[in-house]
């Protein structure tokens, strides 16, 4: 006998046949099988999938009370036991695309199975959402209903199949902001060079990596009274007590140590060593201090210039750290300095 | 200027009484390999000699060098000038190639850093390397030798061992012969004049042990950016001194093999005019980083380029160098491509490179080395397995009863920046 791929639609008020604006404020419910713009998909689907059940929700009540909704939604998609969801198309509609966004986020995390939606590149949903999940690029009103719907329904079947998917361009889909290695035709050289000739004659070429945009810090003000200050050390030099007790990785570290040093006055090579992985460690391993400077540090205590050393240190490894992972270990790291009235931070690298 | 390569196919490799080839097999005498690789060095005390075949459940770790057997028939010089033989030039004349085959240096860590190789499965995909016929020596050195020692000690004996088997080579008649040329780039036929100028910018890292790079013996640390022949790498002018974090860094053999040398080669007198390449190196401070960049941009203005194709090697640190290069030459007018691969964290959602330049327009990218890896159990390990968890891109914990779980990183050659393998990236 053969198995359809089960699949479950959410609508809004409107594509679901509940009414207009005026009943925009109706709760989550459920139809079995296919109603509104999922006649099309079923359509498109022929017999490989069937749309077992349809959810709709008023968009002002989902915008409203989104957790409530989103959990009752959930609760209604469960019961049909999808293998695959579709919210929307949602055009240009800003409640109806942030309402198929959270649908299909809450059930690709909670329900562990794919979802697809669509939307305008401009409805803010894609903002919101199109970093967590797949959002079809569709026209700005319901006239492009048939072409969205095609490629929704096309996505849909390779994820429900687990089917390797091509690029975003080739699938339709909006980029989640997510590197995925693949393996290309040609080798790197052979790619490189051609780019190159393309680029020399005028015609076009594709980047394999567009530049990202960089933060820019604005520096703080100088401080006013540096012998009254208290002055921490962090250090991405990977500066850790002997044996790295906390096995901070020599690249790509997921973690950071956090290090009593009061009373401590200076490091050595028998208390001190670097984890670091990205440089020749010989000369940090000699003489830590050419990394994490407690030495000097201390000495500016002593005559005054600063007003005391923060009794512990933080270091981490910054060898092919993610900027991700250095952000999360900045948040936790300067929380923890402001609120033990750290003033500034001597910040050493290497 | 011209050198001839001749392609000998190794299809085996065997220990034997002799080393010679035997029609398509490479016989060796183990305890002669093991005593030329040796060469007398007091700081190594001991070498274990081992053969790894496509296909075989067999894993290599840690792995500092992969290089291949070539030896020099005839021409002036002879093969890795300035560390095994003399300084003349090289690049000239005949050279014979050993083709299928590599030896690896392998041992005690020196660093974090160095990488491994799996000979099948699903690691195998990643780096050209798998596909080859690999002579492992296993090489033990003093206790109390300083880690720029320990490394240079390998280094020279991959090296010497790579010779003694390129000797196998010199009577062979080889498969096919090819013809490299190099020409003045400032005489020019009449053909050449209408197809687009384009140089070679060659950057190699020089930041220290385990990431440094020697030509002709000297260390890149202390050299400016200079002009070189395609066939002088053939011939081993280049030697790599660094395998931190193994899969971007250029070993020996893809020097030997460099894919955008053999490209432009290709193309050459086709679609471009190859005028030239310039080797230039990747110091740690910024007044070098400059001093470099500068220097090599009036090099390849003064080779009248209008293009350049601009290898990386490494990551982080040497993104800033690779920009300055791009930049620079792209404000003179001259376009650039980029090879560099992407630390885009496990999950792939951080951005890729600690510098960038508006003006890098045209980037290759040859994967994000931080992606996971599963790579299962082999039956066999040459080296030691306990290491991944030390290595840059292994962690605590890489190794489980499933096998090893780690960053691409840590395969060798797996995002080789002068666009050795097929890998790439994408926004997904």
């Amino acid at each position: 006998m053969e198995t359809r791929i089960r699949a479950v639609h959410y609508l809004n008020q409107f594509f679901g046949r509940i009414g207009g604006e005026d009943r925009a404020h109706t709760e989550p419910l459920s139809r079995d099988g296919a109603v509104g713009p999922g006649l099309l998909f079923q359509q498109i689907f022929g017999r490989e999938v069937e749309i077992v059940g349809t959810i709709i929700c008023g968009d002002n009540y989902f915008n409203e009370h989104m957790g409530q909704a989103t959990d009752a939604l959930l609760s209604l998609i469960k019961g049909y036991e999808p293998e695959v969801v579709l919210a929307g198309p949602a055009f240009n509609a800003g409640r109806y695309g942030v309402a198929c966004g959270a649908v299909c986020e809450a059930v690709t995390r909670e329900l562990g199975i794919p979802a697809v939606t669509g939307m305008f590149r401009e409805n803010p949903g894609v903002e919101m959402f199109r970093s967590l999940v797949y959002i079809v690029e569709t026209g700005g009103s319901a006239l492009g209903m048939q072409d969205a719907a095609k490629t929704m329904a096309g996505l849909a079947v390779k994820l429900a199949k687990g089917e390797p998917l091509g690029s975003p361009a080739e699938e339709g889909y909006l980029a989640r902001g997510i590197r995925k290695n693949i393996f290309a035709s040609e080798r790197g050289a052979a790619r490189a060079v051609a780019m190159l000739l393309r680029k020399l004659e005028g015609e076009p070429y594709t980047t394999e990596y567009p530049m990202p945009a960089f933060d820019r810090v604005a520096p703080m003000p100088p401080i006013e009274r540096l012998g009254e200050a208290t002055i921490a050390l962090v250090t991405s030099g990977g500066i850790v007590p002997k044996g790295n007790p906390d096995h901070i990785e020599s690249s790509s570290a997921s973690r950071y140590g956090k290090y009593d040093i009061s009373g401590i006055m200076s490091l050595s090579p028998q208390s001190h060593e670097t984890a670091h992985g990205g440089d020749d460690p010989t000369y940090a391993n000699e003489d830590p201090h050419r990394v994490l400077p407690l030495d000097v540090v201390r000495d500016l205590e002593r005559e005054g210039v600063i007003g005391r050393l923060y009794p512990y240190y933080y270091a981490t490894v910054g060898n092919g750290t993610s900027v991700a992972n250095a952000r999360e270990f900045a948040r936790e790291i300067a929380g923890e300095l402001v609120r033990d009235g750290v003033q500034a931070v001597i910040l050493s690298s290497t | 200027m011209a050198l001839e390569l001749g392609r000998i196919p190794v299809e085996d490799v065997e220990w034997g009484r002799r080393t010679l080839m035997e029609g398509k097999v490479l016989r060796i005498n183990r305890e002669e390999l093991i005593e030329k690789a040796g060469g007398g060095d007091p700081r190594i005390t001991s070498i274990d000699a081992d053969i790894a075949r496509p296909g075989e459940s067999v894993r290599i770790i840690p792995i500092k060098d992969v290089i291949e057997p070539r030896v020099k028939v005839n021409g002036r010089g002879g093969m890795f000038p300035g560390l095994i033989s003399g300084v003349e030039t090289v690049g000239e004349g005949r050279t014979h190639v050993l083709e299928g085959c590599s030896v690896l240096t392998v041992g005690r860590i020196v660093g974090f850093q160095e990488g491994m190789i799996d000979m099948s499965g699903p690691g195998a995909r990643y780096t050209s390397f798998s596909r080859l016929l690999n002579i492992a020596l296993v090489i033990g050195v003093k206790e109390g030798i300083s880690q720029h020692e320990h490394e240079e000690a390998l280094r020279l004996a991959g090296l010497r061992a790579a010779v003694y088997l390129g000797e196998a080579g010199r009577g062979v008649e080889p498969a096919d012969v090819r013809h490299f040329e190099t020409k003045s780039p400032f005489q020019l036929n009449g053909g050449e004049r209408d197809l687009p100028r384009v140089a070679y910018l060659y950057m190699l890292l020089s930041q220290g042990l385990l990431h440094d790079s020697y030509l002709y013996g000297r260390d890149m640390k202390t050299v400016l950016p200079t002009l070189i022949m395609p066939t002088e790498v053939m011939d081993g002018a280049i030697v790599s001194g660094n395998c931190v974090s193994a899969c971007d860094k250029n070993t020996t053999y893809h020097h030997q093999n460099n894919p955008i040398i053999d490209e432009l080669y290709w193309r050459d007198g086709k679609d471009l005019h190859f005028v030239g390449t310039v080797v230039g190196n990747a110091n740690v401070t910024l007044k070098d980083k400059e001093r470099s960049a500068d220097y090599a941009v009036k090099l390849v203005e003064m080779l009248g380029a209008a293009g350049v194709v601009i290898s990386k090697e490494g990551f982080g640190n040497p993104d800033a160098d690779a920009m300055m290069y791009c930049a620079r030459l792209e404000e003179k007018g001259i376009a650039t491509t980029i090879i560099t691969d992407e630390f885009a964290g496990n999950d792939g959602k951080s951005q890729s490179l600690a510098d960038t330049t508006p003006r890098a327009d045209a980037l290759v990218s040859v994967g994000n080395a931080n992606e996971l890896v599963m790579l299962p159990h082999m039956d066999k390990v040459i080296g030691d397995v306990k290491i991944i968890e030390k290595m840059a891109g292994g962690q605590p914990g890489s190794l489980s009863e499933r096998g090893i779980t780690a960053e691409l990183q840590v395969i060798v050659g797996a995002t080789n920046e002068l666009g050795f393998e097929r890998l790439s990236s994408r926004e997904e």
